[in-house]
């Protein structure tokens, strides 16, 4: 019998079979992922009891006591008839206007819609990947829209656009600047940095690690102080650019420094051989960045790129601290006006805050997963 | 000095002139005074133990590796310091790498036209028309629009050969192009370099494939401790090896 078994050739082939069709459905996705242990139940049961307990509060306080409409604080204060008042909505709705705007001009905020709009066009064109043209888009991103923003709202006298200081710029309006102008220069000159860190010419080098460095080991309170604070000391006055241009400056440098860190990381993941095999075919440093390094150290990082993004999105609200009003501001600005001191104002002002950085950051993110996901597959056909 | 090439006098008589080449890694001397010339149109194996400078020195002919000491001229252009002079040397000199190394975010067909289109700046159309004829070359048009990762070992080295050839290269150097394939593609890569050896282009081939020496080498190299051992005709290489190295060596591939 043994011995039978030391030689085998097999007679028929054996065919491909379905594989077994256990676990399906709904039932069989629970008891696979919600039940599979007692820690897994345990777990579980744990979470569900917390999600019923939290989540009919908060619908409570959002949305079925809330306050929809009112003149005045009156309609936000508890009465015999109304005993729990919930999240006073109609405090937002009465200053949304001041939240979107700042002190911009009424007669001009229609400018700032239109930058709203211009902008939410170049995104959509360049960040939906089917869109027809999107190199075209790209420079409508990074070279039309910034000179037709500036137009738009610091105004041009010479086509009936009268100027509007950035002291008058505020909310919504404030932190779309100062996060896309952030986004928008610290990824290239991030770019440049970590290229710079590795470079061959040791001034190059010396010069990014010093800068990379240097910002990354200072608060962004502190950049934003020195720029506001420190800058005018040095520059003579006529030449000292605009307040928000300072705080700007600040925080695209602050940005860069980060973004160099995370593109570098990018960097050293790709393979010496990818760098041989672009200079054996003959393609010169920039090219060979451009076509072949880049394109894949960025595809590895867009996590981090991304996570600096939500970051520095989230990091616009300090600049409140050398006295521009960014959204966050404007909201602690109008939590205090006597027309609406409730218990209920500053926690509707508050949660109104988190609900707009939240949608902000979690677009950006789920964005980024699905580029993930498709360069992923892409890649692998 | 008599030149009898049929062109212009200023046409360079030799495809590659090595001429006491010394490099060092820290103290470590990996090159010793090497001195080879490959004519144009000549096949060249080199052969040795690992760590002997085999690859090193091939990749001096592409600048891919500096050294301290001696000169390289390539197709009458001196290797200098000149990132211009080295990319115009490479623009010339195709190289086939152990590891492939495709650019993994383009497509086969991306690979191929990536040089011509940017460096040759030649129209795209063009150069897609140029790839599809190297790629049907070596056997793979089928796979244009894959990417690299979904192609075996075999196909991806066939790539590599046909992404070095779309430059249209004087010169095409080989390093160890078989080492990293399973036993099964060793021959589809090795028939590919077979095929292209008879169109006459100069080819420097460091690899173990004794069989491909004897077949298609003019002149077979041994190198071994950084030197330059032993340079002999393939016949008279393998059935007479005159140095102990070199027969200890051969001895041990050829079993």
């Amino acid at each position: 019998m043994a011995a039978a078994e030391k030689i085998y050739l097999r007679q028929t082939p054996a065919a491909p079979l379905p594989p077994p069709a256990t676990r399906a459905g709904i039932l069989g996705w629970m008891r696979a992922n919600l039940f599979s242990s007692p820690l897994n139940i345990a777990l579980t049961i744990v979470c569900a009891g917390f999600i019923l307990w939290v989540a009919p509060q908060l619908l409570r306080f959002f949305i079925f006591d809330a306050v929809w409409s009112g003149a005045d604080r009156q309609a936000c204060l508890a009465s015999p008839q109304h005993p729990d008042v919930g999240a006073c909505w109609a405090f937002i709705r009465v200053w949304s206007s001041y939240f979107v705007y700042g002190f911009y001009p009424a007669a001009d905020r229609w400018r700032v819609d239109l930058f709203f709009f211009a902008l939410a066009f170049g995104i959509v064109w360049v960040a939906w990947l089917g869109a027809p043209r999107r190199g075209l888009g790209a420079v409508y991103l990074f070279v039309v829209l910034p000179v037709l923003s500036y137009v738009l709202l610091s105004g041009l006298p010479l086509l009936g656009l009268e100027n509007v200081p950035t002291t008058q710029w505020g909310g919504i309006l404030v932190t779309i600047v100062v996060a896309t102008v952030g986004i928008a220069a610290s990824l290239p000159l991030g770019i440049l940095l970590a290229l710079g860190r590795r470079s061959a010419m040791p001034a190059v080098r010396f010069f990014s690690v010093i800068f990379i460095e240097f910002v990354r080991g200072v608060p962004l309170i502190t950049v934003l102080f020195m720029a506001s604070v420190m800058l005018p000391l040095f520059v003579p006055d006529r030449f000292s650019p605009d307040k928000l241009v300072r705080a700007l400056i600040g925080v695209a440098l602050f940005a860069s420094a980060y973004m160099a860190e995370v593109v570098r990381g990018g960097l050293v993941s790709i393979s010496r051989g990818q760098y041989e095999a672009a200079q054996a075919l003959g393609l010169p440093y920039w090219r060979m960045m451009g076509l072949v390094i880049l394109p894949q150290a960025l595809q590895v990082t867009l996590p981090n790129i991304v996570n600096t993004f939500i970051g520095l999105f989230k990091d616009t609200t300090l600049v409140f601290i050398v006295g521009i009003f960014d959204f966050l501001r404007t909201i602690e600005a109008a939590r205090g006006d006597p027309h609406w001191i409730t218990p209920v104002t500053s926690v509707t002002g508050y949660a109104f805050a988190a609900l707009f950085y939240f949608v902000c950051c979690y677009g950006m993110s789920r964005y980024a997963r699905n580029v993930e996901a498709r360069l992923a597959r892409a890649h692998r056909r | 000095m008599t030149v009898t090439t049929e062109k212009s006098g200023a046409e360079p008589q030799w495809a590659v002139e090595i001429i006491a080449l010394n490099k060092w890694y820290g103290d470590f001397h990996v090159l010793r005074d090497i001195n080879l010339t490959v004519a144009k149109g000549e096949r060249i194996v080199i052969c040795g133990p690992s760590g002997g400078g085999k690859s090193t020195m091939l990749r001096c002919i592409n600048r891919l590796e500096d050294w301290q000491r001696g000169r390289v001229v390539v197709d009458g252009k001196e290797l200098t310091d000149d990132p211009k002079q080295i990319v115009a040397v490479r623009r010339d000199v195709g190289m086939v790498f152990q590891q492939f190394n495709l650019f993994p975010h383009l497509t086969v067909l991306e690979n191929c036209t990536l040089a011509p289109i940017w460096v040759r700046h030649m129209p795209k159309k063009e150069a897609e028309e140029l790839a599809m004829r190297y790629l049907r070359r070596v056997k793979i048009p089928d796979q244009a629009l894959k990417y690299p990762a979904r192609l075996s070992g075999g196909q991806q080295q066939r790539v590599a050969i046909a992404r070095a050839l779309c430059m249209s290269p004087n010169i095409m150097l080989f390093d160890e192009p078989t080492s990293a394939l399973d036993p099964e593609m060793v021959k589809e890569v090795l028939n590919t370099m077979v095929e292209l050896a008879g169109d006459g282009i100069t080819m420097l081939v460091v690899t173990h494939e004794m069989g491909f020496a004897r077949q298609v080498a003019d002149r077979v190299i041994f190198m071994a401790d950084g030197q330059i051992v032993e340079i002999n005709e393939p016949k008279a290489f393998f059935d007479h090896p005159q140095h102990e190295r070199t027969r200890l060596f051969l001895q041990q591939v050829l079993h």
